[in-house]
């Protein structure tokens, strides 16, 4: 459980966490959504006491992190992959930091075996990939056993063999009854994992609540519907209703009625359909739109924005 | 590579239940050691250490012993003739500063364990590896104390094995020339003891100063610039003026002439700090840079 209340972080001009309060619980994959530069890599700082609060606290498990007895057992965190030496192997860093907590060094070869790293375990990390380098800072997060997790960007960098087994291994984390708090600047990626979204923008809580309610708010339902009669279905449906707006290659898109209100309509009136499609509006749309008065640097035109996301998803 | 996570294995296995207890000074000392001995630029520099200090002490040792043998042959540099027991004052000048002319390459070896000092803390900030440790073990005070001491033990271990080494190597030359001396003579142990706890300290110092500025080459530069530097203008500054205030009297508070009293093997006009208050005097420059270096490592965020 970590509780933040009022969190406040400011350097010098800048507001990078704006009076942030929020709770993130067990037993749930808890996604921490917002553009980049929103504040979500600083508030993860926070609770680690990396950063000191200008204002506020937060708490985790009831206590400041670093007045846990063993931190290691508490915390595992992966906000950095390539916080690491570089010129120390795999295995002689999880050592030193497996040391700090006098945890066994049995456990070191279980987090290799765990994370697929066995093998290089005594390469120096240097010559890690991206991928690899993103493995061992989730074997150091699990050294400890800890009751909560928190990974920024996990999936940055990772082909997509790499996502999901780190997805895999989120939700296995948190059906053990552990508390996942995972970062991400994309919707697409949290919407199949995440239980419940945080979502901030310039440092200010926008929406907290669980991913089937922020879907269920954010996802209006359309139906694509394509008719030798547009005109006179675009009348019918107003009346019943529902907002109409043309889309390319002459189809229209119907805002507020489903698929079978829409295709009941056109029977009773017996106007003729060549398709009739439901479709729901992109969540990262929705995303999108909650932020976009947030974004710390707008790239170009919204909709290259948009299209550049749609490929990321695609990818994710 | 791993492509789906097994279930059964996902965590816990060998660590147990939580003992009593809290983690603390012990583990993070083990760690810290682990982190010294894992990295090959510790052994690189520590090698260079030992045979720069070693091998120039050497040729010193060396150029005081051909030095000595003109004398003895009776012929100045010019070809003039040498007054008689000129020679024989020479080598008894030489036998009297023979240990610290053996530790002559100290003067170098200071800048490379300054080297180290630095680096045993600027690393974990240009690699880092500072977020993981503070996540690992966020009680900072207890890292902080954790990695000075572990690089104080290493610092001073080969300190001590780089000062006895050039200290042997350099009387086995000088006893060519019947001016060597042995670790049993007045002053000689406290001298090659000296060295070592001398390079020591200056790691210290450097470590400090690493700490309050977190960046290798600054804190490397600003190491060198306080020991190497401010001697070399001490040298340079003008003569003693008139009056109550003269130059040994400023030149003594320089840190390389306070801190090499203490493997100076016969005090001379050079250094008006007896051997041990100057090097106490260099400790407090150390511990006024460890303790700035403490004081930021616990407030700044990493």
């Amino acid at each position: 459980m970590i509780e933040a209340q009022g969190l406040t972080k400011r350097y010098g001009e800048t507001l990078a966490v704006d009076n942030l309060s929020f709770a993130v619980e067990p037993g749930k994959i808890t996604g921490f959504l917002g553009p980049n530069g929103a504040g979500k890599t600083t508030t993860m700082r926070l609770i680690l006491g990396l950063d000191r609060p200008t204002s506020g606290t937060v708490t985790v498990d009831g206590k400041q992190f670093g007045q846990h007895r063993w931190p290691m057992r508490e915390v595992g965190a992966l906000l950095d992959a390539k916080a690491v030496h570089g010129g120390r192997s795999a295995y002689n860093h999880l050592l030193c930091v497996a040391q700090t907590n006098n945890l066994p060094k049995r456990r070191i070869g279980e987090v290799l075996e765990l994370v697929g790293l066995s093998e290089v375990a005594g390469k120096r990390s240097n010559g890690f990939s991206l991928g690899m380098g993103q493995r061992l800072g989730i074997a150091g997060a699990l050294l400890g056993d800890p009751k909560i997790l928190m990974f920024d960007e996990p999936v940055n960098g990772l082909d997509p063999e790499g996502i999901l087994w780190i997805r895999n291994l989120m939700k296995a984390l948190a059906a053990e009854g552990r508390t996942v708090f995972v970062s991400s600047h994309l919707m697409s990626e949290m919407e199949n994992t995440a239980d419940h979204l945080i979502v901030i923008g310039r440092g200010k809580l926008i929406s907290d609540c669980t991913t089937a309610e922020f879907i269920a708010a954010n996802s209006q339902q359309s139906v694509r519907v394509r008719t030798p009669h547009p005109d006179q279905l675009t009348l019918l449906a107003t009346a019943a209703g529902a907002t109409v707006r043309d889309d390319a290659g002459g189809a229209l898109v119907l805002l507020g009625l489903n698929a079978a209100q829409v295709g009941d309509l056109a029977f009773e009136n017996g106007i003729r359909l060549h398709e009739l499609t439901p479709a729901h509006a992109s969540l990262e749309q929705a995303f999108m739109e909650m932020t976009a008065s947030s974004v710390e640097f707008h790239a170009g035109l919204p909709d290259e924005a948009a299209a550049q996301s749609a490929h990321a998803g695609g990818v994710a | 590579m791993a492509t789906a996570v097994s279930h059964e294995v996902l965590v816990g296995g060998a660590v147990g239940r939580q003992p009593s207890g809290r983690a603390g000074f012990i583990g993070t000392m083990r760690s810290e050691f682990t982190k010294i001995r894992s990295v090959r630029s510790t052994y690189w520099t520590l090698l260079a250490l030992v045979l720069a200090s070693v091998g120039i002490g050497a040729l010193f040792s060396w150029g005081q012993t051909q030095r000595l043998l003109r004398f003895e042959q009776g012929t100045t540099l010019r070809g003039g003739k040498v007054p008689a027991g000129v020679a024989e004052h020479i080598a008894n000048e030489i036998r009297n500063q023979a240990a610290s002319i053996s530790l002559f390459g100290l003067l170098i070896g200071q800048l490379i364990i300054i080297v180290l000092g630095a680096l045993a803390i600027t690393s974990e900030y240009s690699t880092g590896m500072i977020r993981t440790s503070l996540t690992a073990m966020p009680r900072r005070g207890t890292v902080f104390a954790a990695k000075c001491v572990v690089f104080s033990l290493v610092a001073l271990v080969v300190g001590l094995v780089t000062s006895f080494l050039a200290f042997f190597t350099g009387q086995a030359i000088l006893s060519s020339q019947h001016v060597s001396v042995t670790l049993g003579q007045p002053n000689v142990l406290r001298t090659v003891i000296g060295g070592g706890l001398f390079l020591a300290v200056c790691g210290l110092l450097s470590f400090g100063i690493g700490a309050m500025l977190r960046h290798t080459a600054g804190a490397i530069a600003a190491g060198i610039g306080l020991m190497f530097v401010l001697w070399i203008l001490s040298q340079f500054l003008p003569g003693p003026p008139s009056g109550w205030f003269g130059q040994a009297d400023i030149d003594k508070w320089i840190p390389f002439n306070a801190g090499s009293a203490i493997w100076e093997s016969q005090a001379n006009g050079l250094n008006p700090f007896s051997p041990w208050i100057g090097f106490a005097v260099f400790c407090c420059y150390a511990a006024a840079a460890l303790v700035a270096g403490l004081v930021l490592f616990r407030r700044r965020d990493a």
